[in-house]
């Protein structure tokens, strides 16, 4: 099993799902019986939850979105350069 | 169907999540529009070389992130010696307790998801260099794996483990700095030893 030490080095590689499967094992294993690690690793699970969802929330003009459809339309692309 | 209107019914679903990124890469909305449309662009005319079947997306990503780099010369400078300041290990983690709790109201989940505003948390990705903010906005935002973002930024996947490591603990720092700002954080609360 990993140690507190071992557990928060490798925190961020758990929450990335970085881990091989049988050191997930073990960073479970240690965090289902130390609280501190168990809050260290909720309060990192949660910032990340945030920074995604919070990073993400902006608003796209349809005006761009309707310039970008009609840049991939036939008169600015020009002929299919894939055929 | 036809080969266009295939890749535009499948790259158009990825262009709110580009643009997102390309908005926290460049700092303004033009230059992200830009950015995005270059990406397209780009992406159409070598479509021939995507191959059916692997990750779109992260194709898409690693063309936007390419562009960036190429027309920003971003990810050359090494940052100043002031922005390396080194940040302890579970920065904000330790300073939880000088949260005023009087100032927070709902369960102990919402209130750290709505610890910071939404333009705390973009400020502060914007804020970090570009060596450390696209690795960061790479993997905490889009969710790619250090693989992926290795081959993105085209630099082995320790560099990119390291890069993540530093920006991440510079974003903590940003961010606690904002609440401090807004008056949220209350030192004395903290310990001696903290």
């Amino acid at each position: 099993m990993a140690d507190c030490q071992e557990t928060l080095n490798e925190l961020h590689r758990y929450l990335d799902e970085e881990l091989s499967a049988e050191r997930v094992e073990e960073i479970i294993g240690h965090l289902k019986g130390c609280t501190d690690c168990q809050e260290a690793y909720e309060f990192h699970a949660v910032l990340r939850q945030s920074i995604r969802e919070k990073a993400q929330r902006d608003e796209i003009s349809d005006g761009f979105l309707d310039r970008l459809k009609e840049c991939l339309g036939d008169e600015v692309m020009g002929d299919d350069p894939n055929s | 169907m036809e080969a266009r209107e295939k890749f535009t019914n499948d790259a158009m679903q990825y262009a709110p999540q580009l643009f997102s990124t390309a908005l926290r890469m460049t700092r303004n909305r033009a230059d992200a529009e830009d950015l995005v449309q270059e990406t397209f662009i780009k992406a159409w005319r070598s479509y021939a070389t995507f191959q059916e079947g692997t990750n779109l997306r992260a194709w898409l990503f690693r063309i936007m992130t390419n562009t960036f780099i190429n027309k920003y010369n971003a990810q050359q400078r090494r940052p100043q010696e002031t922005e390396m300041d080194e940040v302890e290990e579970l920065f904000l983690f330790r300073r939880l307790g000088a949260f005023d709790q009087s100032k927070m109201t709902q369960s102990a989940e919402d209130q750290l998801l709505e610890l910071f505003t939404d333009d705390e948390v973009k400020n502060a990705l914007e804020e970090l260099p570009d060596m450390f903010r696209l690795p960061v906005l790479l993997s905490d935002v889009d969710g790619f794996s250090y693989k992926e973002i290795a081959e993105m930024l085209d630099v082995p996947i320790g560099t990119v483990m390291s890069r993540l490591h530093r920006g991440r603990k510079m974003m903590q720092k940003l961010l606690y700095a904002y609440a401090k700002e807004r008056g949220l954080v209350d030192e004395s609360l903290l310990s001696p030893q903290e």
